[in-house]
């Protein structure tokens, strides 16, 4: 019973300790921030340069993978039945492409659709349309499909149908425009993700620059006592504040700049057909990229070169 | 058992320079003894091995009871908590308050808050530097500064207080208060001190145990009092 009270002070105790050097770590962090000023901005100004590179990177890859597949989702294949069937046949060929794999919506549009649509569209159909007695046009359906690559094994499956004449799509372009996003979409992604690469080296580099000169500071911490997670909890926060200090230029360049982008461009990009991304809630996806990038990036650095000083 | 045990310890260095071979050596709690030597004589290696800056290659060294050979690299922070430390270059933070400095030692064990204050203030008054506690390093002297490292070194109430050549770089008289400071130190706490010099008046006047280590090997072991210096060092 003794023994068990024993051993629960002393872990209350331990605790109780660490708590204590979690505070001090913290306060030493600011300190340390403060009166390092020069060096401190140095790595600020490091990690705000680069965020807002990031930044600016991430944004365009992100509005351009929008662009790329809204194109896409915009492509589709026209069919059209055969004149001859009746509307119950073309309605059973309808449902079938429906229910072909791959297909994501298909709207059916009957020759009498048809005919009133164009009527309305100009007074020259009208009066062609109402001199023939029989309607001349057929009925019709257009069929999205989920991934554009398959656009043209779709395309050969709704050929076999019956009853359907005609199946029209962007035979020859398809591929390029496909083969072109994927290309588009790889570049940015690989820039984006090259970008990162060197904040983190630019970053981190930075830091082992601040800490080499203190590398004193984490010799006389050994000499008198301190355990290795309490000299490197002060370095880690002080990491962590100068990442999220130096993320807060670029996080409001991030969210002013695309608003600001967003409405001197009215939302599109070079042409109506192509929306930039809504900012609102996208900005904020953005800028959470960039703190949790400067925050994960400056602890890690800086407890990285300090390790290099701790061993006896 | 003694409170420090040199069993045969020998230092060899990845260079092959053999720095102490051999020393035997026991030290009663309490004491105050000088090691003396020229430069690289070794004194110096036998000082770190106290406090396992450096690990002796042969043979074992206790303090306090501890191997201090075979201690563990992430277990030596335990160690050195009971043990101060008082350089030749003082090692202090130089963005720290001559305050500050004192606190960190007790605020790297995880010590409480109230209880800081307090034992900063009796160390710092200890070594007469109470009316400075707000000052840099940088702001202080030579010998205030060593008064400064001292008071960190003491602010533990460590057993055992290791000088490595605390006046080196002191003008004789500043030295002499340093050395008095420790002396009172040793009286008063009880605190054993093992402290490295080479200044024979220093020796000669305190009229202590005296260590002497030449190329490596402890070649002299005088009693309280029977030392005299010669020009030999």
């Amino acid at each position: 019973m003794v023994c068990l009270l024993e051993i629960i002070r002393k872990e209350v105790i331990s605790q109780v300790k660490a708590c204590r050097i979690l505070g001090r770590s913290i306060r030493d962090a600011v300190k340390s921030i403060t009166r390092n000023f020069s060096l401190s901005m140095a790595s600020i100004l490091c990690d705000m340069i680069t965020l807002i590179i990031v930044s600016v990177a991430i944004i365009i890859a992100c509005n351009v993978n929008n662009a790329t597949k809204s194109i896409e989702s915009e492509m589709n294949i026209v069919v059209y039945f055969n004149k001859n069937s009746t509307e119950e046949d073309s309605n059973n060929a309808f449902l079938e492409i429906k229910n072909l794999e791959g297909v994501t919506k298909a709207i059916y549009k009957s020759k009498d659709e048809w005919k009133t649509e164009m009527s309305d569209y100009s007074d020259t159909f009208d009066t062609m349309l109402n001199y023939l007695s029989d309607n001349p046009l057929m009925n019709s359906c257009i069929v999205y499909v989920e991934d554009i690559r398959e656009i043209n094994n779709i395309a050969d499956k709704i050929k076999e149908i019956t009853n359907v004449e005609v199946v029209k799509y962007g035979e020859s372009m398809v591929e390029e425009i496909v083969s072109a996003f994927d290309l588009i979409q790889k570049i940015t992604i690989g820039i984006v993700i090259a970008l990162i690469l060197v904040t983190v080296f630019l970053i981190s580099n930075t830091i082992k620059l601040t800490i080499y000169s203190r590398k004193n500071e984490i010799e006389i911490m050994r000499l008198v006592g301190a355990s290795n997670t309490a000299i490197k909890l002060p370095f880690l926060f002080e990491g962590l504040f100068l990442g999220i200090i130096g993320s807060i230029i670029p996080v409001c360049i991030t969210i002013y700049g695309y608003v600001i982008l967003y409405n001197i461009m009215h939302g599109y990009m070079f042409t109506e057909t192509l929306n930039l991304i809504k900012p609102y809630n996208f900005v904020f996806y953005v800028s959470g990229i960039i703190v949790l990038l400067g925050a994960i990036v400056g602890m890690f650095g800086s407890t990285n070169s300090v390790r290099k000083y701790l061993k006896v | 058992m003694k409170f420090i045990d040199f069993k045969d310890v020998t230092k060899t260095y990845s260079n092959g320079i053999t720095a102490c071979a051999d020393i035997t050596l026991q030290i009663e709690k309490g004491e105050f003894v000088f090691v003396i030597g020229l430069t690289a004589s070794g004194k110096s290696t036998l000082i770190k091995m106290l406090y396992r800056e450096e690990k002796p290659t042969k043979g074992t060294v206790m303090v306090g009871g501890v191997n201090v050979g075979k201690l563990r690299n992430r277990k030596v922070y335990k160690y050195r908590r009971k043990v101060g430390i008082v350089f030749q270059d003082f090692k202090l933070l130089p963005n720290l308050t001559v305050y500050e400095n004192v606190a960190f030692a007790l605020e790297c064990v995880g010590a409480k808050a109230s209880e800081i204050r307090p034992k900063v203030l009796k160390a710092l008054e200890r070594v007469g530097l109470k009316d400075k506690v707000r000052s840099f390093p940088k702001e202080l002297s030579g010998g205030e500064m060593q008064r400064v490292c001292i008071a960190r070194a003491i602010v533990n109430e460590p057993k055992l207080l290791i000088c490595d050549e605390p006046t080196g770089n002191l003008d004789p008289k500043t030295s002499k208060e340093i050395v008095d400071v420790i002396s009172s130190i040793n009286n008063d706490l009880g605190t054993t001190v093992i402290m490295a010099t080479h200044d024979k008046d220093i020796v000669n006047r305190m009229k202590k145990r005296v260590l002497v280590i030449n190329n490596g090997m402890l070649v002299g072991d005088y009693k309280k009092g029977s030392y005299k210096s010669s020009e030999s060092m």
